[in-house]
């Protein structure tokens, strides 16, 4: 599947064709867990512009899941396929582009404390080569619509962490990333910033963005009904 | 959010990417990484030793050149007068003498220029002549080689200290090869520090490199931002150690002056600016930032190849 001309991406978003991950053992590691598969036969594909939950208790394999839809991760069996791309048989150097094409939320943010808020959700602009004074409209607008424009100058730590967690959904976006990936993005939220950003990501998804929420939270998921990718133990549940 | 979240690929995305300048400069904080304190100290500190052993170098060369240019001759042996017949008999009776490679008289211009800076210009002045003896190998005994020639040249005044100079001449030319050989070495020191130095900066902002890597940055823009910081703190400090370096060469310079009959001086700008080689001196903090850049290049796109 290739994008459109138009840069519209048609069709299937991401395919799983009998995927594992295994992690490679640390030197000297005598863990007998590690080293085992955490993902085994995955098998699935998530159609362009759709929204779905991962859900699966802790350790089911989410955030592997996750990483390889992220291409932070390769798959050790089987066959990973992202916006067209084959991310097992990709070279490296092809990855970067494609990573440019795909938002990650984090459950810690992972914002650049040294950075303003700003400068944060500019970072991937800057990264793509836009200039300084193209970007300023796309990052204020990014901050207007994460109601985050007063704090545009705040650092990281002196935000809360619902603040965080939205100055990260306007950096995941601020791209236009034609996919969505969030990672327990509530976790450390209260009920009223979980709502907040919830809504943010459905926004996005009526936008037409492919959006993958993975959560542990099944009240989360009744809350927001939608379809749902549900692992256990590193396979996926029919 | 007009457009925000469209289904369109960014038109961005296909972009050859840069880190800009400007606001958010520094994303990956390598001025806290890469403090200005390590890496300049120790650029100043390999440019401060790799000037001192290229400026003894081209001292050395310069004094085996002026000495061997000086002494052209291993031997020198004067006649009282310059009574050609008298000249030619002592320049076949010396070509007599076992290892003798070349015997002349010297000439008159370069005579009266050697004795210039002593005598001044005196066209009038009788001058004696000399005869310039040149032996390979070299006479293990000298003073041994001034009395065989008293015997077959009766009346001459043997001068042997060309000997000498030749001997100098050998010393200067080892001395101006162990001082590039420790410039190399200088070079490969800095090399090593400035990796370390590196691999301490990449650690410390480990996190902050997955981030960037994950938001679609390449080991290009990454090894460039580490390697631009690192140049700049080489040639800083690079500088500073060119500068400190500077008047320590410039007294080597003024002794090798006097060695080589310079008067001594006593304004800055008598000082023997000129004698220093410039065009190499200043080619060091350039060649020393130009280090500093491939090494990191090199350390970062290394380290960054366990990313996938």
């Amino acid at each position: 599947m290739a994008p459109g001309a138009a840069g519209l991406y048609v069709g299937r978003m991401v395919r799983f064709t009998s995927v594992g991950l295994r992690y490679a053992p640390p030197a000297g590691s005598s863990d007998p867990g590690v080293g085992q598969d955490v993902l085994s036969n995955l098998d699935f594909h998530l159609p362009a512009g759709s929204f779905h939950w991962l859900t699966g208790p802790s350790g089911a394999g989410k955030s592997s899941l996750l990483r390889l839809m992220q291409l932070a991760q390769r798959p050790t069996r089987g066959e990973v396929e992202v916006l067209g791309v084959v991310t097992s048989r990709a070279r490296r150097s092809e990855l970067p582009a494609l990573r440019r094409r795909i938002g990650v939320v984090f459950q810690d943010f992972r914002l650049l404390p040294h950075l303003s808020a700003f400068d944060n959700i500019a970072l991937p602009l800057r990264i793509a080569g836009r200039a300084e004074l193209a970007l300023r409209a796309d990052v204020t607008e990014m901050l207007r619509w994460v109601g985050l424009e007063p704090k545009a100058e705040s650092l990281p730590p002196e935000l809360s962490g619902g603040e965080q967690q939205r100055i990260a959904i306007a950096r995941a976006v601020v791209m236009r990333p034609a996919l969505l990936l969030a990672d327990e993005p509530t976790g450390n939220l209260d009920a009223v910033q979980s709502r907040r950003v919830l809504s943010l990501l459905q926004e996005m998804h009526r936008m037409g963005t492919t959006v993958v929420v993975a959560t542990h939270s099944d009240s989360l998921v009744s809350a927001y009904p939608g379809p749902a990718l549900r692992l256990a133990d590193g396979r996926l549940e029919r | 959010m007009s457009e925000t979240g469209k289904f369109t690929v960014s038109r961005w995305a296909s972009r050859r990417p840069v880190l800009r300048r400007g606001r958010g400069r520094d994303p990956l904080g390598l001025r806290q990484a890469l403090p200005g304190v390590l890496l300049p100290a120790v650029a100043l500190a390999m440019t401060l030793l790799a000037t001192l052993a290229l400026g003894g170098a081209f001292g050395a060369r310069a004094l085996a050149l002026r000495w061997q240019e000086g002494a052209a001759a291993a031997v020198t042996v004067q006649l009282p007068d310059m009574d050609q017949a008298r000249v030619a008999r002592a320049l076949a009776a010396l070509r007599e003498l076992p290892d003798l490679v070349d015997a002349r008289p010297m000439d008159q211009a370069r005579m009266a220029a050697l004795l210039r800076p002593w005598l001044g210009e005196i066209p009038a002045l009788p001058l004696p002549a000399i005869l310039e003896l040149r032996f390979d190998p070299l006479p293990d005994n000298p003073e041994a080689l001034a009395l065989r020639i008293i015997s077959v040249v009766p009346g001459a005044a043997v001068e042997t200290q060309g000997v000498w100079v030749a001997r100098m001449v050998a010393l200067a030319t080892k001395v101006q090869q162990t001082a590039l050989v420790a410039v190399l070495l200088v070079l490969l020191l800095a090399v090593a520090v400035v990796t370390v130095g590196i691999r301490a900066g990449l650690s410390a902002r480990q996190d902050v490199i997955a981030i960037l890597h994950d938001l679609g940055a390449t080991d290009g823009e990454i090894a460039h931002r580490f390697a631009g910081r690192v140049a700049l703190l080489c040639v800083l400090g690079a500088l500073a150690g060119l500068a400190l370096a500077l008047p320590t060469l410039l007294a080597f310079s003024g002794l090798a002056g006097s060695l080589m009959g310079r008067m001594p001086v006593s304004r800055l700008a008598e000082l023997p600016w000129r004698g220093l080689p410039w065009p190499f001196l200043l080619a060091l903090p350039v060649a020393v930032a130009a280090l500093g850049w491939a090494t990191a290049q090199l350390t970062v796109r290394g380290w960054l190849k366990r990313l996938p």
